[in-house]
């Protein structure tokens, strides 16, 4: 007989579809931003967020009721969510935008999550939310502590390990910090963000992609959550990091150490 | 009031002065007050804080600091901050729960100093701590926040405030501007593009105490553990020694990245590659999504120079690169199938460096190091 004091979690995971980390970017033709025209593929956090959910699953079985995964974007963002389905999320919401809205900010995606969160509350309410610590397009790393911030949860910012004791109804995180680590100890509800060394995300396997296309994905749109996804910064303008005449090469040690002398490089230790 | 004048050169060459121009500022114009969040570990201002200190003046409006800590660190640190050149105001606000910053338990504080206040711009070096708070206490206000900004200008005429900031690992350059209906400008500030605030005998900075606000907080701080070194911090280092894959191991790693270091006084560093495979600790990870550098000389050993390390390390001055292998190293590790094979010497870290030496780092490393202590 199962104890029936444990309370069920349900997991979310929310991710998103960026410029493929390994890609070279443009800036385009009109500065307005890059081009986006090339390989896409999920937020790279993102995908140890999803991995670690469904480690959460392999050890705690049926204590975890639900993995469920949102996206925000553009039509083609749904994806994202069916790689997330095969790597073993049991559903998506995509709140869709169109292709041409300009890119949300933290504080438009940490709202629309907190209607999700509500929206979910009916089914079972979301007891832990694991995502990414940043994008590696906009790098603003900041939708995590926001969605934390306007819910009132607790925060695990750049977790490299998660412990969940679901009878406890507490995480304890430890995180990466300037100089070391920390552990915390979280009630939950929490919005934990993951650090690359969380875990080595799998890839997902041809039965399970087949499978993940029979998975539900619930479709609606920012103004069915009340939401304005509006950016209230205002992109001037996007440039090329200025371009370094490096590329000289040397030819020996001696070559190199007279360039570092006359760059007034000398030994500090006698 | 500024005045300024207009000089038109004709054709001919003369010089005519058409007269003085008055730009009026009015008392009722919202000048920009900056906060600044200083922090500070073991009594120490953090450096990045001092960095956050120059970007928040050059806003141009008066700066206050904030100090917040346990009731033993505060007033040393007060100590301290009271002595830099640029604040107006100092508030402090100690208290035993905040020994521990834990974004829960101080974000209350900085609601209700934000609240109604006379601050415009909420200012903070791009630190682990600051990442995990300000973005909260910036959520829980309903205003946006930036990260990690390389410039700041503030114009007192629009009230609006502009900056740019590296996007994109660091590939592409955005500028955006902050409207005059935004009341509260949260930004982080990428240390290496500020320099740090100097001290100055003479300030005279108001200090003010402030109340803790007392709250429950969902998480508790069980235990921290840092890195010891008797090396410089790495994110403000001068000089900074990195190595990578082609290390091998752990062992190798501290063989002969350690004695070129402590040759040059320079920080240790590291490629994500040598971290994941365990040659060096986490916190010596460079790059994009580790710590940002610009040091006067980086020298790369070994590190071929995937797009998420030069991500960390293209702002420093002078980049010395030391590599046999090749991109083979990328292809096989960071990219599988995504690029074709490349030549030895062709790694991209010779694409930014100032000088590159195609060799084996073991036969290197040791004869810089001899011809360097010459």
């Amino acid at each position: 007989m199962r104890p029936s004091a444990v309370r069920l979690l349900n997991i979310l995971v929310p991710i998103k579809r960026t410029i493929d980390y390994a890609v070279k970017i443009r800036v385009n033709p009109n500065q307005t931003g890059v081009d986006t025209n090339v390989k896409h593929s999920m937020n790279p956090f993102d995908e140890i967020a999803v991995e670690e959910a469904i480690r959460l699953r392999e050890k705690l079985k049926d204590e975890i009721k639900s993995i469920k995964v949102v996206t925000i974007g553009p039509p083609k963002a749904a994806d994202t969510l069916r790689t997330a389905l095969a790597m073993g999320a049991d559903s998506g919401i995509h709140i869709e935008v169109p292709e041409s809205a300009p890119a949300p900010e933290p504080l438009g995606v940490a709202k629309a999550l907190k209607a999700i969160i509500e929206r979910e509350e009916e089914k079972g309410g979301v007891d832990l939310v694991i995502m990414g610590k940043q994008a590696i397009d906009d790098d603003a790393g900041q939708t995590g502590q926001m969605l934390a911030g306007v819910m009132g949860w607790a925060q695990a910012t750049f977790a490299s390990k998660l412990v969940v004791d679901t009878g406890k109804k507490e995480a304890s995180v430890t995180r990466e910090i300037d100089g070391g680590l920390e552990e915390v100890r979280c009630k939950l509800p929490v919005v934990v963000t993951t650090d690359l060394r969380l875990n080595e995300p799998r890839y997902a396997s041809l039965p399970n992609i087949m499978k993940a296309k029979k998975k539900p994905i619930e479709k609606i749109s920012a103004s069915d959550l009340g939401i304005d996804l509006t950016p209230i910064f205002e992109t001037i303008q996007v440039t090329e990091p200025p371009k370094r005449t490096g590329g000289q090469k040397v030819g020996s040690v001696d070559e190199l150490v007279a360039k570092l002398k006359e760059a007034g490089i000398t030994a500090v230790k006698s | 009031m500024i005045s300024s004048s207009f000089i038109f050169t004709l054709r001919s060459g003369r010089s005519i002065l058409l007269g003085k121009a008055f730009v009026r500022t009015y008392a009722s114009a919202p000048s920009p007050h900056a906060l600044v969040y200083l922090e500070h570990r073991g009594g120490q201002l953090d450096s990045g804080s001092l960095s956050a200190l120059t970007a928040a003046t050059q806003l141009g409006g008066p700066v206050t600091g904030l100090v917040v800590g346990s009731q033993e660190e505060v007033p040393k640190v007060v100590e301290k901050a009271k002595l830099l050149k640029g604040l107006t105001t100092l508030l402090h606000s100690s208290s035993p729960s905040y020994a521990q910053l834990l974004p829960e338990i101080i974000s209350p504080l900085f609601r209700k100093l934000l609240t109604s206040s006379p601050y415009t711009h909420v200012v903070s070096a791009h630190s682990s701590s600051a990442k995990s708070l300000l973005p909260r206490v910036a959520a829980q206000l309903d205003v946006p926040a930036l990260s990690d900004v390389t410039s700041v200008e503030h114009d007192g005429s629009t009230n609006t405030t502009t900056f740019t900031r590296p996007i994109y690992a660091g590939n592409a350059v955005a500028t955006v501007r902050a409207p005059s209906s935004l009341s509260l400008k949260f930004f982080t500030v990428r240390a290496t593009a500020f320099d740090a605030a100097p001290e100055d005998s003479s300030a005279s900075v108001e200090m003010k105490a402030v109340d803790p606000v007392d709250t429950s907080s969902p998480t508790e701080h069980v235990s921290t553990s840092l890195t010891k070194s008797s090396r410089p911090e790495l994110s403000t280092a001068p000089r900074v020694v990195s190595g990578g894959r082609a290390l091998k191991n752990a062992e190798t790693f501290e063989k002969t990245i350690y004695p070129l270091a402590d040759l040059l006084g320079a920080a240790v560093g590291a490629s994500r590659a040598a971290v994941d495979a365990g040659y060096c600790d986490n916190s010596l990870q460079v790059g994009q999504t580790g710590k940002v550098v610009a040091p006067e000389l980086y020298m790369a050993i070994g590190i071929s120079g995937a797009i998420q390390h030069l991500a960390g390390m293209k702002d420093s001055k002078l980049i010395v690169a030391v590599n046999k292998a090749s991109a083979a190293y990328i292809s096989a590790m960071v990219m599988p199938l995504k690029l074709g094979p490349l030549q030895d010497g062709d790694a991209p870290i010779f694409q930014v460096a100032d000088v590159g030496l195609v060799a084996d780092l073991y036969e290197t490393v040791p004869q810089i190091i001899e011809k360097m202590s010459q």
